[in-house]
């Protein structure tokens, strides 16, 4: 350290200190070296590569169909919005028109997923923040969830459930009913998670003014998702580009313009009640029909280039796909939410305190391996 | 030598005869010593375990859980498996640490911590030492633990355990002082640092009922300051899982680790001790003023069992804020204590000295 300050690159009484890769809080293998003056941050420099499974590279070698299970392995909190965001450009490409009904069951089942993923970051916040308690309340209903996934789908995290043209298979007969007990259930629960966390005043303190972002800070590192509707950025694809059914249900789009940690936790209590509106107004009327459209058997894509994007759990993700005509992609790139996101750490977190950098990672809702592909 | 539960005098003090009058002076204290030594000890090993056992058990209540259920009965020896487990861990060296003081940090904690538990009255007559300054004793001893913890963190060679031993530092100095000062109020109010005399003194009331508002202040003064002292949640901020990994004692295994987890819950059940013995009477049984009826079956129950119930109670609140409230930030921490304890403290201490002076209390 001594040498460090000599050469200037730290100054006097700073001490340099590696958060992660195996650190409690920082969700996974994300490495932060952090310059420290007593408990105050300087300077946060994420460090990423290590678990670089090289997935846009694999997507390559892959058929269209193969395709959807790698980006399972990205977000993994938010897999079936992300197999849907493949789909949907396979679909576009080859102007495919996919049945009323799988739109509507994509939507619920996307809304279901996001409902589920901000369960947990409700549970990792309140760790995050010393609650240790929040993790079980957390996991209590999303449980009920990854029930009614595993009925219909077969798999409770990474699901696969879309397919371009369509879906595996069908709904189970009981998933109608299974939601909406669900959302009954959920109705009632959702306020005691208010009662634990967002009321108390020790966490109030913790995350009122902490962390702050203004709108044209998170225009500029592209910081999308409910971590940027907190900074009052409109970014919500859902409406600005309404895809799947979402055109067919009213719902709002959440902004708070605070842009502190508080206000990015706000957005997504109340997302959680939003996804519940929507999949209310859905799940009844469900059209009757095939749950998918009749497709080849090898998929090739025309020569050219296609993008789409969709409102993940965590922002904006996008798919871009290069076709030379083949079976397989020539170049596939995710715009991944996550990774603009982090971009962002360092300019919320300087001059606060180390606790500070904790919670406005947890408010920020990192997924590492969907950063880092 | 007869045994009566509700006064252990009788039995300790004739104990104490039938040895005085068969050895010299000498060796009857030394076999007291070490009777009481080996009680203690045993006493402690016991209290600490359970304390985890339970521990596990509320924070599973609260957390919708069932907790440990596998060994014995409703899991009752799971902590014992658990102590098993540690002993048999190995103990890992660290690299470049400070050897002597390394190993020597745990011990200065638990010590502590144990001196403390000997001027604790536990029943009539059940009290080690009886010293004319108990109150003082204990606290100048257990805040002898801080050592433990700040060499801890500074030989382990890692600046986790470094910045968790030094936040530790400057929580327990100014919690220190709520601390004191809040039983600073009891003493003016019973007139007596010794601690039979105190609780001789709640005779016919607790002192948190009889000493007016002040006293009920001090009392929840006492109860933030002392969760802060034994560095538990929400003022964990010395181990700070989410932040320092485990802080001060990160590089800790086996058995030394355990000694720093037992020495937690000890304190808890330490503070928790001196709580019931300034606020809430001690060993002594609840007592309303003229209903006799009431206070005869009261005085039926065993002092022991009183002293024992009450201390639950105090841990069980421990528990419950510890399982229900987020982490402080260390900004906060102090600020709560200088700007807000400290300050509430010093105009009580005055408020209760005026109630004294008038003979306005009960």
């Amino acid at each position: 350290m001594v040498e460090e300050i000599t050469k200037g690159k730290l100054e006097e009484q700073e001490f340099s200190i590696n958060m992660g890769p195996q650190h409690p809080s920082t969700h996974g293998v994300l490495r932060m070296m952090l310059k420290l003056k007593g408990e105050t941050v300087k300077e946060v420099k994420p460090q990423l590569g290590y678990i670089h499974r090289g997935i846009e590279k694999m997507c390559e070698k892959l058929t269209y169909q193969q395709i959807i299970h790698l980006t399972d392995r990205l977000d993994y909190m938010s897999a079936n919005i992300l197999n849907e965001a493949v789909c949907l450009t396979v679909e576009d490409a080859l102007q495919v028109e996919v049945p009323e009904r799988v739109q509507y069951i994509r939507t619920i089942m996307g809304e279901l997923n996001r409902i589920a993923s901000h369960q947990l970051w409700w549970c990792a916040f309140g760790m995050d923040l010393g609650a240790l308690t929040t993790f079980f309340y957390g996991l209590r209903d999303r449980e009920k969830i990854l029930d009614i996934f595993e009925e219909t789908i077969g798999a409770r995290l990474l699901l696969s459930y879309n397919v371009p043209g369509g879906l595996m298979n069908d709904i189970h007969p009981n998933f109608q009913k299974k939601v909406k007990e669900f959302i009954t259930y959920f109705r009632k629960k959702l306020p005691e998670y208010d009662a634990l966390l967002t009321g108390n005043p020790i966490m109030q303190q913790r995350t009122k003014g902490i962390g702050m972002l203004t709108k044209e800070q998170a225009i500029a590192y592209g910081v999308s998702g409910p971590s940027g509707r907190g900074s009052g950025f409109s970014c919500d694809v859902r409406i600005h580009q309404p895809y799947s059914a979402y055109s067919k249900a009213d719902f709002k789009e959440i902004l708070y313009h605070e842009g502190d940690t508080f206000a990015r936790y706000k957005v997504r209590i109340d997302e959680m009640w939003e996804s519940m509106n929507i999949i209310e107004q859905l799940i009844d009327n469900i059209p009757e029909g095939n749950y998918t459209a009749k497709m080849k058997p090898v998929i090739k894509l025309p020569v050219g280039e296609y993008y789409t994007r969709v409102e993940a759990v965590r922002g904006e993700f996008g798919v871009y796909i290069v076709s030379d005509g083949n079976k397989t992609p020539y170049r596939v790139k995710f715009r991944s939410p996550n990774f603009s996101n982090l971009s962002a750490l360092d300019l919320m977190a300087r001059e606060q305190k180390i606790a500070d950098l904790i919670a406005i990672g947890g408010s920020m809702d990192y997924v590492i391996p969907d950063m880092d592909r | 030598m007869e045994f009566n539960i509700y006064d252990l005098t009788s039995f300790t003090s004739s104990f104490d005869q039938l040895l005085m009058e068969n050895l010299s002076p000498f060796w009857a204290v030394a076999i007291e010593m070490i009777l009481i030594g080996v009680a203690i000890l045993a006493f402690y090993a016991v209290v600490g375990l359970y304390l985890v056992y339970a521990e596990r058990k509320v924070c599973a209540f609260m957390q919708c859980r069932v907790g440990p259920n596998r060994v014995g009965p409703y899991g009752f020896f799971q902590t014992i498996a658990d102590l098993i487990k540690l002993l048999m861990k190995e103990l890992i060296p660290i690299k470049n640490a400070d050897k002597l003081l390394f190993n020597i940090a745990p011990y200065i904690v638990i010590i502590a911590s144990f001196m403390a538990i000997a001027a604790i009255p536990f029943a009539k007559g059940l009290h080690a030492i009886d010293f004319n300054i108990g109150i003082f004793y204990i606290m100048a001893v257990s805040s002898l633990g801080v050592i433990g913890i700040l060499i801890a963190g500074w030989s382990s060679n890692n600046k986790y355990s470094l910045i968790g031993a030094m936040r530790s530092g400057a929580q327990i100095v100014s919690y220190e002082l709520s601390v004191g000062l809040s039983l600073i109020t009891i003493v003016i109010l019973s007139g007596s640092l010794q601690l039979s005399t105190i609780v001789e003194g709640q005779r016919d009331g607790w002192f948190l009922f009889t000493g007016h508002i002040p006293a009920l202040i001090a009392f929840l003064v006492f109860l933030v300051a002392a969760t802060a002292e034994t560095n538990r949640g929400p003022f964990d901020l010395a181990e700070a899982e989410s932040e320092l990994t485990a802080g001060f004692h990160t590089e800790y295994s086996g058995i030394k680790f355990a000694f720093f987890f037992l020495a937690e819950y000890m304190n808890m059940f330490i503070v928790a001790s001196i709580a019931v013995t300034m606020f809430l009477g001690g060993w002594m049984p609840f007592h309303v003023g003229g209903w006799e009826a009431f206070n005869n079956i009261m005085d039926y129950i065993p002092p022991f069992f009183w002293y024992a119930g009450k201390t639950a109670f105090i841990i069980w609140v421990m528990m419950w804020f510890k399982w229900t409230f987020p982490r402080l930030r260390i900004d906060q921490l102090l600020t709560l204590e200088w700007k807000y304890l400290l300050p509430i403290n010093l105009v009580n201490i005055i408020i209760m000295a005026f109630v004294v002076l008038m003979g306005w209390h009960f």
